[in-house]
């Protein structure tokens, strides 16, 4: 007999193996943030830019994969693939957490494909402060990918809403969590809204574990809001699993 | 009984997509809903697959309701819809193995599985390939192990050979004829091909406005809606007038159209009596009826694409 977890790790380790028979392609998508790397870093000043940097970079290649990855399935509900495991017995809440699980993997490779590139321009590696920051980063990535899902359940056969709301709420979450550049010198309503948003609070954390600085209130809080990101994405994503058809 | 509906009934918005179904299926029949797009046969069959919840009404399907059994139902069925199964970014046999893996089969069994309906359904040679780059057929194909994959008593078909060329097409009744045959699986499909329904299923239920018309085998259908037509042609516009008075016939497009049951036998008989008459006509056609003339009487409309009433029924050989 299946239970919830076995359903889980079907859709997981099916979501997975397209990833795993054709590394290239995820390969290719993660040159993205390599470009924010080299061609903005040098633009930062002082000598310790990349160590403030980095940590921002790989939560925002997390934000960039996890938000579009609902386009996958919204093409597989456009070929009928979709459609074809609704009718299996799998469980609904297992459709979307496999596939919100799966958003952990291309995170943990884009993070160290990052590092290594970095490490030789003088980023310093902080092991146990970096794995923490991991695997608070990888429960802000399976919220936003849940969400991500939930949109395209959301959106249906129509793809452009997908991207509208998609592309709408990418950047200014990304500028608002500064990412590129600190927010601390900003006017009194940025500084607000830039408060308001979780992923803040995610990058303030990995960038202080990132520096090996286990023990700061950032690490709290970055916990707090991925997880609270993680649950929401979870809950709305579960319950539209279940309305699918 | 595989399927029992009462009044099954699905409203989107204030349409009738499916008003009122009242359906009965036994175990091992091959059954084929026809009807015009929108007429309501995917909706039931969504409803079936428990896709869609009935707005009213009730679905026994395999033994399990569909709204409060789901589950049961879903372990019972399988399903290949109007899209691909298999996911375009996948290999096949990867696909084929999850989805048994989704029916609770063990890696081992999903697997053993994957490799024998591959072979059966000619596979072999693009299992191992990325679905998007097969051909409309070989995905077809794929989608068909994919829905037979837990070997499911009841299997649904909706719209099964749309878009595919006439080899492929046939190819598919042979596998769904045959895997009746070897399995005495239940079929319910789809179809709006009137040969498809004319030469595979046993029972025809011709669906119009979400009302089941009719449903019977296609011969009963054809001879009980419809009957045979003898149409005979004459040298002179005088000849057919009579021919048309002494026979009973109709005069249509200059020729004689005599209704008749089992014309091939009755044609004969009707020539001799006219050439009593010295009546002797110069083109004999027996037109034995079609599907789409069945629908057509029972409706004034006709099933062909963008059909009006007054196309000509087609010589399709049953």
């Amino acid at each position: 007999m299946t239970s919830l977890v076995t359903d889980t790790r079907v859709v997981f380790s099916r979501e997975l193996r397209p990833v795993i028979r054709d590394p290239f392609s995820v390969i290719f998508s993660m040159v993205q943030p390599l470009f924010f790397l080299a061609l903005f870093a040098p633009l930062l000043p002082g000598d310790s830019s990349l160590q403030w940097f980095v940590p921002g970079i790989i939560v925002m290649s997390c934000l960039f994969g996890s938000s579009m990855t609902g386009s996958n399935l919204l093409f597989e509900m456009q070929t009928g693939s979709h459609e074809r495991m609704l009718v299996t017995p799998l469980r609904r809440p297992a459709l979307l957490i496999g596939r919100a699980l799966k958003e952990i993997v291309p995170m943990l490779a884009q993070a160290a494909l990052i590092v290594v590139v970095c490490i030789p321009f003088g980023f310093e590696l902080h092991l146990p402060g970096a794995l923490i920051g991991l695997g608070i980063l990888a429960g802000f990535c399976v919220g936003l990918g849940a969400l991500s899902y939930t949109l395209a359940l959301a959106a249906k056969n129509k793809e452009w809403l997908f991207w509208t709301v998609q592309q709408t709420l990418l950047f200014p979450l990304l500028l608002l969590a500064g990412v590129l550049l600190p927010i601390e010198n900003g006017p009194g309503w940025l500084q607000a809204l830039s408060q308001a948003n979780p992923m803040t609070y995610v990058v303030d954390a990995e960038r202080a574990l990132f520096a090996g600085d286990v023990w700061a209130r950032h690490t709290a809080e970055g916990l707090i809001a991925a997880v609270l990101v993680g649950a929401l994405g979870l809950f709305v994503g579960v319950r539209a699993m279940q309305r699918s058809d | 009984m595989m399927i029992e509906t009462r009044e099954l009934t699905k409203l989107f918005k204030d349409v009738r997509a499916v008003d009122g179904i009242n359906l009965t299926v036994a175990r091992g029949e091959l059954v084929a809903l026809l009807g015009p797009n929108g007429a309501g046969k995917s909706t039931t069959l969504r409803m079936l697959t428990t896709l869609i919840p009935p707005t009213s009404g009730s679905a026994q399907v395999a033994g399990f309701d569909v709204v409060r059994r789901q589950r049961d139902v879903r372990l019972r069925i399988g399903y290949i819809g109007q899209g691909n199964g298999a996911g375009h970014s996948q290999r096949g046999r990867d696909e084929l193995i999850s989805q048994g893996r989704a029916y609770g089969m063990t890696v081992r069994a999903a697997r053993a599985r994957a490799a024998e309906l591959i072979d059966s359904l000619g596979l072999t040679d693009v299992a191992d390939r990325t679905v998007s780059t097969l051909s409309g057929g070989q995905r077809r194909r794929l989608d068909i192990a994919m829905g037979l994959i837990h070997a499911p008593e009841l299997l649904f078909l909706d719209e099964p050979s749309t878009g595919l060329d006439p080899q492929n097409r046939a190819n598919l009744q042979e596998h769904i004829v045959r895997l009746r045959a070897e399995h005495g699986t239940t079929i319910v499909l789809t179809t709006h091909y009137l040969d498809e329904a004319d030469s595979m299923a046993e029972r025809v239920i011709v669906i119009d406005h979400g009302r089941i018309i009719a449903d019977d085998h296609p011969r009963e259908l054809k001879a009980k809606h419809v009957g045979d037509r003898v149409i005979l042609g004459f040298p002179t516009p005088g000849e057919t007038v009579s021919a048309a008075r002494l026979s009973g016939g109709t005069e249509t497009d200059g020729r004689v159209v005599i209704s008749t049951e089992d014309g091939p036998r009755h044609a004969p008989k009707i020539i001799d009596e006219l050439r009593g008459h010295d009546l002797a006509p110069d083109s004999i056609e027996v037109r034995r009826p079609t599907l789409d003339d069945v629908f057509l009487t029972l409706t004034g409309r006709s099933l062909r694409e963008g059909g009006a009433a007054d196309t000509q029924p087609e010589l399709v050989e049953a």
